[in-house]
């Protein structure tokens, strides 16, 4: 029989989008940040990206290939975006078996055991780090000065991020206003240039990728922009509060991994909410959390955490927070 | 069920840990190493023995509103000795278990099989079924606790394994819960092996 | 099989009490077995911790202990361990708030010169694999202290001006650590015997 007289169920019409296509925009919007961090950190951005990459890889591979035995989702370039994102996500000197374990934990632990990709609850890059933050405290927060070390790996001077600095100087009864005072300018922050995981730096990077990923319709504004609208809202009026004790909207928004994680963690497709409306009370609970966390609680980084809580309630918004219908009717009077 | 079945069901098909999923709180609070799961399994399985046997015995002069609460007055009892005798005779456990001993008067499991089994059988039944789920428990707990030693201080009932620190999590609750996911899993995949139908 | 007792008031008031009797005479029974191990055990650990920190003893410190006052009404017990009746240790246990989480308790062995001899974390809620490196058990940072005099080695972390390393990631463990020294040395130097 001729091909023209074929009948197909429906869909008849596809779009052009496939995860692979979708997770390649991903990764060239990354491409800024990961400039910015071999400028910045040189040889150990290099080496942990590549490592974390081939061994999400390899991890991916093995798995569907020998435990799942079903076709390899390798090339859908899902495996390379999380082994990345671990490596944006770690200090540039970190051990590279920890790299690897972080990889395992993404992959094996994260994806895997849920059912492989568009399973998982949890987004798996983010669990690698935090189950490499919680396992290797010491390593995972001694972050190396960047530029001085850029021909340095495990060997790097290390130095506290702005968010520990100014943990640290609360918890000593300091004034926040002379702790910031010691660090780099907002503006040197806003370009990339403090401590801190390698990604995560330049909040420059980040929005020029979080643009690309706009105009290219990979992601809806509604995350990052609600995220970051809550935490400056928020820590502003903490701010307008008591000036002495919480620091600027400004410098949260720009330091720590606030970028990063709205932009690229938040927004991964499988756990984030599927309707736009979801998608602004999820971001506004990460926003939340978020302040909550950096301003009264023991860790002075909590975007990774509050983005888990919140993965962990999407089932729960995607149930009851649902768009009209078309057609539905509303029912007046009660 | 012939009384090897009565036994042998509280280690793979009705494991109180991995099939019932009783008695979580202890499960997930003082197996951070083998040695504390063992004493606590093993704290558990007394109490659900002489329990059990207890319960079966004085079954018949129990008037029905009130057996649960002479049940529980009965398993405080026992509780309460094994929390005496620990103490005396091994300070360091009791130390290390803290509250938890305490509070095996409020494990489901023990007033769950007194309710559900050693309410209705004779005693010699009871007592296997006490040690059968007992040692059941026991075994949950001390493959948890060890799993959770070796991955997250290096040791296996204290003996170095491997020189360092290993990953801390596994001594922390999430790496509880985390280790016990899999395990469940395992033994649900033995379950289907041996007992499909 | 014997029918069940009806569930009249009588017969369960009489249940109840006979139960409750039974129970409380075997519990009694325990407790009388148990009292003399419980405290010997309890004894014991004193003394394991009191050993920890000092030279080699053969008095009992327990039974001689006495207490210092420190700020707040608070005091500190200390334990002098002697050796055919001369003075050579003294066990203090003493506390800190100054530490990351809450309240925690150390011993610490000073010589009758108000030198430190050694230290041992009695309970603490500090963080694992980082504050809690000041155990023994975990990693021997605390050994610098030991054989110092605090007359001449200031007990606070390089960080604030002293002559301590601090934990790596726990400078306010270490804080408390040294703090909980410190504040024995203050209170023993002013109201300790030191013979």
């Amino acid at each position: 029989m001729s091909k023209l007289l074929s009948l197909a169920l429906s869909p008849h019409e596809k779009g052009k989008e496939s995860v692979s296509r979708l997770m390649y925009d991903v990764l060239i919007a990354l491409l800024p940040a990961f400039i910015v961090a071999i400028f910045f950190y040189g040889l150990g951005a290099i080496i942990i990206s590549l490592t974390a990459v081939i061994s999400a890889i390899v991890f991916e591979y093995l798995i569907t290939r020998y435990i799942l035995k079903k076709p390899s989702t390798v090339m859908d370039g899902s495996a390379a975006l999380t082994g990345l994102l671990i490596a944006f996500n770690v200090p540039s000197n970190l051990n590279p078996f920890l790299v690897v374990l972080g990889s395992f934990i993404a992959i094996a632990v994260a994806k895997m055991s849920f059912g492989g990709i568009g399973n998982n609850i949890f987004n798996p890059a983010l669990v690698a780090r935090v189950f490499l933050l919680i396992s290797f405290p010491v390593q995972m927060t001694s972050w190396p000065v960047p530029i001085e070390n850029r021909m340095k790996y495990l060997d790097a001077i290390t130095g506290p991020t702005a968010l520990g600095q100014l943990k640290e100087g609360v918890m000593n009864g300091q004034n926040v206003p002379a702790i910031i005072s010691q660090m780099p300018s907002q503006m040197d922050m806003f370009l990339g240039q403090m401590t801190g995981s390698l990604g995560e730096v330049s909040a420059l990077a980040l929005i020029i990728g979080l643009i690309y990923m706009l105009i290219r319709g990979v992601i809806s504004w509604h995350i990052p922009i609600t995220i970051f609208t809550t935490v400056f809202l928020m820590q502003g009026g903490l701010w307008l509060a008591n000036p002495g004790a919480f620091a600027d909207p400004v410098f949260h928004l720009i330091s720590g991994g606030l970028m990063l994680g709205a932009i690229f963690m938040a927004t991964d497709y499988v756990t984030s909410p599927m309707n736009k409306k979801a998608m602004v009370y999820y971001a506004l609970g990460i926003g939340v959390l978020t302040v909550v966390i950096r301003n009264f609680g023991a860790y002075p980084e909590g975007v990774s955490f509050a983005i888990l809580i919140m993965n962990a309630v999407v089932p729960i918004l995607n149930r009851y927070v649902k768009p009209k219908r078309f057609g539905e009717i509303i029912k007046n009077g009660k | 069920m012939n009384k090897l079945q009565i036994f042998a069901k509280g280690f793979l098909k009705e494991n109180p840990v991995f099939v019932l999923l009783l008695g979580m709180c202890p499960t997930l609070g003082v197996t951070t190493s083998a040695i504390n799961g063992l004493g606590m399994g093993l704290a558990t399985t007394f109490v659900l023995i002489m329990s059990n046997m207890v319960v079966s015995l004085v079954k018949d002069f129990i008037p029905d509103k009130v057996r649960i609460p002479s049940y529980i007055v009965i398993i405080a009892s026992f509780v309460t000795i094994v929390e005496l005798t620990m103490q005396a005779y091994a300070p360091s456990l009791f130390e290390a278990l803290g509250i938890f001993i305490p509070l095996i008067v409020v494990n489901c499991i023990i007033l769950g099989r007194a309710e559900a089994f050693a309410s209705k059988n004779r005693a010699i039944d009871s007592i296997l079924d006490g040690a059968g789920i007992g040692l059941g428990f026991a075994m949950a707990l001390t493959i948890l606790g060890a799993i959770r030693e070796i991955l997250g201080s290096g040791k296996f009932f204290g003996i170095d394994v491997y020189s360092g620190d290993g990953a801390l999590i596994f001594v922390l609750a999430p790496g509880a819960f985390l280790v016990l996911g899999y395990l469940i899993a395992l033994s649900n995949k033995l379950n289907k092996k041996l007992y499909k139908k | 099989m014997a029918s069940k007792k009806e569930s009249t008031f009588i017969n369960m008031v009489l249940t109840l009490l006979i139960v409750t009797g039974i129970a409380s005479a075997t519990l009694g029974y325990v407790y009388e077995l148990t009292k003399t191990p419980i405290e010997a055990a309890k004894l014991q650990k004193t003394l394991k911790a009191i050993a920890n920190v000092t030279p080699a003893f053969d008095n009992n410190p327990s039974a001689e202990a006495y207490k210092l006052p420190v700020e707040n009404d608070d005091s500190l017990v200390c334990y002098p361990a002697k050796k055919d009746g001369k003075l050579i240790g003294t066990a203090i246990s003493t506390y800190t708030d100054a530490g990351f989480t809450e309240r925690f308790f150390i011993m610490v062995g000073f010589a009758p010169d108000g030198s430190i001899i050694n230290t041992a974390v009695l309970s603490h809620k500090e963080t694992p694999g980082l504050g809690d490196k000041m155990d023994k058990n975990k990693s021997d940072w605390s050994n610098q202290v030991n054989g110092k005099n605090p007359a001449n080695f200031e007990l606070k972390v390089k960080k604030d001006g002293g002559d301590v390393d601090a934990i790596t990631a726990a400078t306010f463990t270490s804080r408390g650590f040294v703090d909980a020294i410190d504040r024995a040395y203050q209170a023993y130097m002013k109201g300790g015997k030191h013979e």
